[in-house]
């Protein structure tokens, strides 16, 4: 259904091509997943197949990309319209329209199908897609999962043969993921379409593949059983990991996979487990060995660093949040969980004093937020935002250390010192827009963390970075909390929970639901449980991390 | 009315025990009144405003518009401008008469407010005045002039809430339907604009900059310039992949003949409106403007042959649509009709000051204009509070066990069910698609709220 022919791009005024040398043909009705590290050309390769590289985007195409028989050097991205269907990586980018049921109608009405037509596949998209229910609704009203269903819906009304999706699950919590590749699957299968889709998360999606197309660091391509392909991966996802380390091969790719060949690794572990028996009494959050201070959080005597008590907020007729209690020591590491829309990052938000509570109290390091003027809470807490470029407003990476500096009243020096040490090799005169989303997001946490708040608030850190990147990211946080800082973060990402916090709040429209020890709390959810712990259950081991030191 | 109530269960008998005795359907997609409809309404009430000063008349027509929006208006965020227009309205008014104050009024007046001193002007600057006489029979006049502005801007507002602006372009002709998606686009992004400089402004606070104001604006004004750029590039992108600006080839005989229609027409309708408001010429005037605008109309439909682009369910002019559009006829043509045979009574003298009496029949023919509010189909009951993103289709939150909702969705989704079960019996797209199995697609959350609960539980047992 694709061929790729020796595709390479190269944009203008780059001196190399944007992407290795890519030969490979996709056959019908499979679903290929494209992996490689951020940068290394997948969404390039995926507007390929669009057309929309190079013809909306310049550069130079070499090689050739064959679609159902149609070459994208001659045909223009319109013209490919009822053969391509593309979701690139915001939907709200995506939305022409104003509410759902004209935005499933849209490319239909662009391809001129007639009214009935349209009409009844509206319907049947409706039904696949569970969306009934929001057809008259604004597309801006929607939650993430919701408008990437929307999306996806928008490219299959005109009956694409070929759906080209990226990350099209990074910013959704784990269960709208569930839905919306329970959907692809079923396109896959029930409709033989061909599905090339990149995504950051593998964990959620490698099982899925039929084929995985690598982009690998040593600039080449290949295309391949995924099993193989990600024994040779630099990328993979924890299920994998724990394959490689158990010396299993093939190598697993789904929990289901693993736990049929994990018995045996049960047995070996079964002796190491920290304190013994199934409920341990101090379950290592962090993998390497941390001092005890961080493990077990100071006692529940000390006086918390923040505080919220029964703390509601209404905004216009819908309640945000509602009689939310929680305490947070220094040198602690909490987790908010829950899916889009449940109040984790309004919560957050009041934390850092933008919204006034309607009812209950919040101090923060002994102050109330929104009663703080910002350049002094600046000096107690920071939250960086979950689109890290917010923060930013310099042309160059100096200049923003500079004004870092001045607003925290720090020393001169100190932004670009904590710059220089997580991304060593910037230059000066970069513009924050031209970094890559995991070195933004570094360039704003060193911004936070200029005017050393005890309390650091960090709203999905991990969306859009690769398994490299996020590895940086937990070392830097596991720092921050050895010094005493205390650290919260809203996030989808289980891994990364299982990985470094000590507490797990899980939010359910606006109310708490569960608020525990990591371990417990995710152990005892399907839908927040890491690979790891769905594989060795009912033994306690979170990470992969663990899991080696442990043998 | 009896009837209807032995007909429905008592639970929405009750509800629905205080509607009035004619009762419209519920607003969905296929009854949903033209756009086109509400318009024509609207610039009735504004043209029967436009023909009077009588503030008791004016009035009127302002409560009437305010009726129809308040009881017909859905939660869609266009409904929501209602409020800037009434604002808007006032300002006028109150800008009328803060200029009425200073600048003085030609109404000649026996009644002194106050003496402001007379700020001395040159000679050339004659015939304005700043300062001077305020009369009572001034102000009275300013008022009822400001007023009358006020309320034309509450019909438009009231058009504004109450018509689809994406539905109303939609009924353009195909040729002119890429100008309507620039102009669709270019309304949405006003929005995301907004919320842009919110967001930067709120991320300025996280920087430790509290400044408020303008400087906070102009500060994060580069940013969002940038935000937008990119958004729009984007869009593009997305607009094009899915098939934006596809044409058919159409012969080069017919694309000649389409731009020659479409300039002579144009030309001729230049000509026309020339000849029509010239001293000279009113003659030719008329037919030239007619003929010219008939070949531009020619011109639009045969360049329309050159889109591919179909329409999906566009709004049907129906039964509802014509008495609404009426209604707002109706009240245009007999306040014009009034306006001749009672001048005195629609434009009350301010020499001599005296209190303005409310004419029966115009005023009558006015409340022609609530017709919509029986009429026009009722917006769907809200659905509880809006539960806000990320919970829409989440179990328990309100959808479904609502009273009113559920009578909504019952009367509401009749025509959905209907094609629900068409589209089955007409077979499937391609291959076996999947039948659509009702409730498999509330698993995923279902499953979660369940494994919450559990996980509560777990939780007590621990403790």
């Amino acid at each position: 259904m694709i061929h790729f022919d020796h595709v390479s791009v190269v944009y203008e005024d780059a001196r190399q091509p944007a992407l290795p040398t890519v030969d490979a043909h996709l056959p019908e009705g499979e679903l290929c997943l494209l992996i490689g590290a951020s940068g290394s050309g997948k969404s390039t390769l995926l507007g390929t197949v669009s057309g929309l590289v190079p013809h909306f985007t310049g550069g130079t195409l070499h090689g050739r990309v064959t679609v159902g028989g149609r070459d994208t050097r001659t045909h223009k991205p319109r013209e490919l319209a009822d053969l391509v269907g593309t979701v690139g990586q915001d939907p709200l980018a995506h939305f022409v329209t104003d509410t759902v049921e004209d935005e499933l109608a849209y490319g239909m009405e662009s391809l001129g199908l007639p009214a009935a037509t349209m009409r009844r596949r509206v319907e049947e998209t409706l039904d696949l897609l569970g969306l009934n229910d929001l057809r008259d609704r604004p597309i801006a009203s929607l939650s993430g999962g919701q408008q990437q269903r929307v999306a996806i819906g928008s490219v299959l009304t005109p009956h694409p043969e070929v759906l080209v999706l990226d990350e099209p699950t990074s910013a959704l919590d784990p269960p709208a993921a569930e839905e919306v590749l329970a959907v692809i699957q079923r396109l896959v299968h029930d409709l033989g379409t061909t599905v090339l889709m990149a995504e950051h998360r593998l964990e959620r999606v490698v099982q899925y593949a039929d084929q995985v197309l690598l982009l690998s660091p040593d600039f080449t391509a290949r295309l391949g059983d995924p099993a193989a392909m990600l024994a040779v991966s630099p990328v993979r996802p924890p299920v994998t990991e724990l394959g490689d380390l158990a010396g299993w091969d093939p190598l697993p790719l789904s929990v289901r996979d693993a736990r049929r060949r994990a018995h045996g690794l049960r047995e070996r572990l079964a002796p190491r487990i920290p304190g013994g028996g199934a409920a341990p009494a101090t379950p290592a959050p962090s993998a390497s060995p941390a001092p005890p201070d961080s493990v077990v959080p100071p006692d529940d005597s000390a006086p918390p660093l923040a505080e919220t008590s029964r703390l509601g907020l209404v905004r216009g007729r819908v309640t945000a949040l509602h009689d939310v209690s929680l305490r947070i020591r220094a040198g602690e590491t909490v987790a908010l969980m829950g899916r889009n829309g449940a109040g984790k990052s309004t919560l957050l938000n009041t934390l850092v004093g933008m919204h006034r509570p309607t009812s209950g109290r919040v101090t923060v390091d002994g102050r109330v937020p929104h009663r703080t003027r910002p350049a002094e809470l600046l000096r107690h807490a920071g939250l960086v935002p979950q689109e890290p470029r917010d923060l930013l407003y310099a042309d160059t990476v100096a200049r923003e250390c500079r004004t870092a500096d001045t607003d925290a009243g720090a020393d001169p020096g100190t932004c670009r010192a904590l710059v220089s040490r997580l991304l060593p090799d910037i230059p000066d005169t970069a513009h924050p827009r031209d970094l890559s989303e995991g070195q933004r997001l570094a360039l704003a946490l060193s911004v936070i963390l200029t005017a050393r708040p005890p309390l650091l608030l960090l709203d999905e850190p991990t969306r859009g970075l690769d398994y490299a990147a996020k590895a940086r990211l937990v070392t830097l946080l596991r720092e921050l909390a050895d010094q005493g800082h205390a650290l919260v973060l809203a996030t989808h990402d289980v891994e990364l929970v299982a990985e470094i916090a000590h507490r797990v709040v899980i939010l359910a429209q606006g109310e708490t639901v569960a608020d525990g020890p990591t371990h417990e709390v995710v152990t005892s959810s399907p839908a927040y449980a890491p690979q790891v712990s769905k594989i060795l259950a009912p033994q306690p081991w979170l990470t992969v991390a663990q899991v080696r030191e442990a043998l | 009315m009896r009837r209807f109530r032995t007909e429905t269960p008592h639970t929405r008998g009750r509800r629905f025990s205080a509607r009035p005795l004619v009762r419209a359907p519920l607003t969905t997609r296929s009854t949903a009144l033209h756009p086109g409809a509400w318009w024509l309404w609207a610039l009735g009430l504004a043209t029967a405003a436009s023909r009077t000063t009588n503030p008791l008349l004016l009035a009127l027509v302002i409560a009437v518009a305010g009726y129809v929006v308040a009881v017909r208006r859905t939660d869609a965020p266009w409904a929501r401008s209602y409020a800037a227009f009434l604002r808007l309205g006032l300002l006028v008014l109150a800008i009328r008469l803060v200029f009425a104050f200073f600048l003085g009024s030609p109404v000649p007046g026996t009644h002194l407010l106050v003496e402001l001193p007379e700020v001395p002007l040159p000679e050339w600057a004659q015939g304005v005045r700043i300062g001077g006489r305020v009369t009572v029979e001034g102000m009275v006049f300013a008022l009822y002039d400001g007023l009358k502005l006020a309320t034309l801007l509450v019909c438009v507002g009231a058009a504004n809430a109450l018509a689809n602006p994406a539905r109303l372009l939609k009924s353009l002709p195909g040729a002119l339907y890429e100008a309507g998606v620039a102009v669709v686009v270019a309304m949405t992004f006003a929005p995301h604009l907004v919320a842009d400089v919110r967001r930067l402004r709120a991320a300025r606070r996280l920087r430790g900059r509290g400044e408020r104001g303008l400087r906070g604006v102009v500060q994060v004004g580069l940013p969002v310039l940038e935000g937008a750029l990119e958004r729009s590039v984007a869009l593009a992108a997305a607009m094009d992949a899915r098939g934006y600006g596809r044409t058919a080839r159409v012969p080069v005989a017919v694309r000649r003949t389409t731009t020659a229609l479409t300039l002579g027409g144009l030309l001729g309708v230049c000509a026309g409106t020339y000849g029509l408001l010239a001293a000279q010429g009113a003659g030719f005037g008329l037919p030239v403007l007619l003929a010219g605008l008939a070949l531009a109309l020619a011109g639009l439909w045969l360049g329309g042959r050159r889109t591919v682009r179909t329409r999906y369910r566009p709004d049907r002019w129906g039964p509802r649509a014509w008495l609404v559009a009426a209604s707002g006829a109706a009240v245009a043509g007999l306040m014009i009709s009034a306006a001749d045979a009672l001048p005195a009574a629609l434009a009350p003298p301010t020499v001599p000051l005296q209190a303005p009496e409310l004419p029966l029949w115009p005023a009558a023919a006015v409340l022609l204009g609530l017709l919509p509010a029986a009429v026009a189909p009722a917006p769907a009951p809200a659905t509880g509070p809006d539960p806000g993103p990320g919970s829409g289709s989440r179990p328990g939150s309100g959808s479904g066990s609502h009273p009113g909702s559920r009578a909504g969705s019952g009367s509401g989704t009749a025509s959905a069910a209907d094609t629900g079960s068409r589209t089955r019996r007409a077979g499937r797209p391609r291959g076996d698609a999947p039948s659509p199995r009702p409730g498999s697609d509330d698993g995923g959350p279902r499953r979660t709220a369940r494994a919450l609960r559990g996980r509560n539980d777990d939780e007590e047992h621990t403790q």
